[in-house]
């Protein structure tokens, strides 16, 4: 069962990863992928707005969709939203599995369709003191569109 | 209806959302738009790109051509860009 979090709050990523596993002696793998605030050209901080509710229901059947797909052992996803600064951690997928064939694949097709599915937008405020919302990725777009299912 | 804006959206219309009764003929997602363009020079500049609008009804995804039906709160944003 993959567990999905939003939240302001800071999260420990070893900490979490290392839950997965915890007392289990059937999970073989676990995957773990955190996202962090990078410092592109002079941004001071970054902003994550969300749709409270839809973005919970999107996380969930983002999930449910990866269950359904993989043999998986457990997860845990978190999104954070508020300001956040360089270094700060956003977004933590890890994903527990038998073997870490399925644990891979299934953390990469989460922040895939994460990146393209969950209602969030980030608006990035700069050291001259302008802010501005940042535009959608095509390369998220095409990395998202490679797991649809004909 | 419950109408709600997020990120640019938002910050155009100048409100987070709103309550509004749409005339009787605006039965699609692209009539709502149309109709909500119409309402002050702000919604007028938050949906002049169609193309970077996405639109949720009652927290699920649908295109220009959703129907309305009995839709309890419609949501109008950029598209996203979490992760």
């Amino acid at each position: 069962m993959i567990t999905t979090r939003v939240q302001p709050e800071a999260f420990d990523s070893g900490i979490e990863t290392a839950a997965l596993g915890a007392g289990r002696h059937d999970i073989g793998a676990v995957v773990s992928f955190t996202g962090h605030v990078r410092a592109d050209a002079g941004l001071v901080s970054l902003s994550l707005e969300h749709y409270p509710g839809m973005t919970e229901r999107q996380l969930a059947a983002i999930a449910a969709e990866a269950e359904a797909r993989w043999p998986l052992l457990g997860g845990t996803v978190i999104h954070r939203h508020g300001r956040l600064l360089p270094g700060d951690a956003i977004v933590l997928v890890a994903i527990a599995s038998a073997h870490r064939g399925a644990a891979f694949a299934a953390a990469e097709f989460l922040m895939d369709w994460l990146k393209t599915r969950a209602p969030f937008w980030k608006r990035e405020e700069r050291a001259d003191g302008s802010t501005a919302w940042v535009a959608p990725r095509t390369s998220d777009d095409t990395a998202a569109a490679r797991w649809e299912q004909t | 209806m419950q109408l709600l804006y997020f990120a640019w959206v938002r910050e155009r219309i100048g409100t987070g959302g709103e309550t509004l009764d749409p005339p009787a003929g605006v039965a699609t997602v692209a009539a709502l738009l149309d109709w909500l363009a119409t309402l002050s020079p702000g919604h007028a500049a938050a949906l002049a790109d169609r193309g970077a609008i996405r639109v949720a009804v009652d927290e699920v995804f649908v295109g220009p051509d959703a129907g309305l039906g009995t839709a309890r709160e419609v949501a109008i944003f950029p598209p996203v860009t979490g992760g």
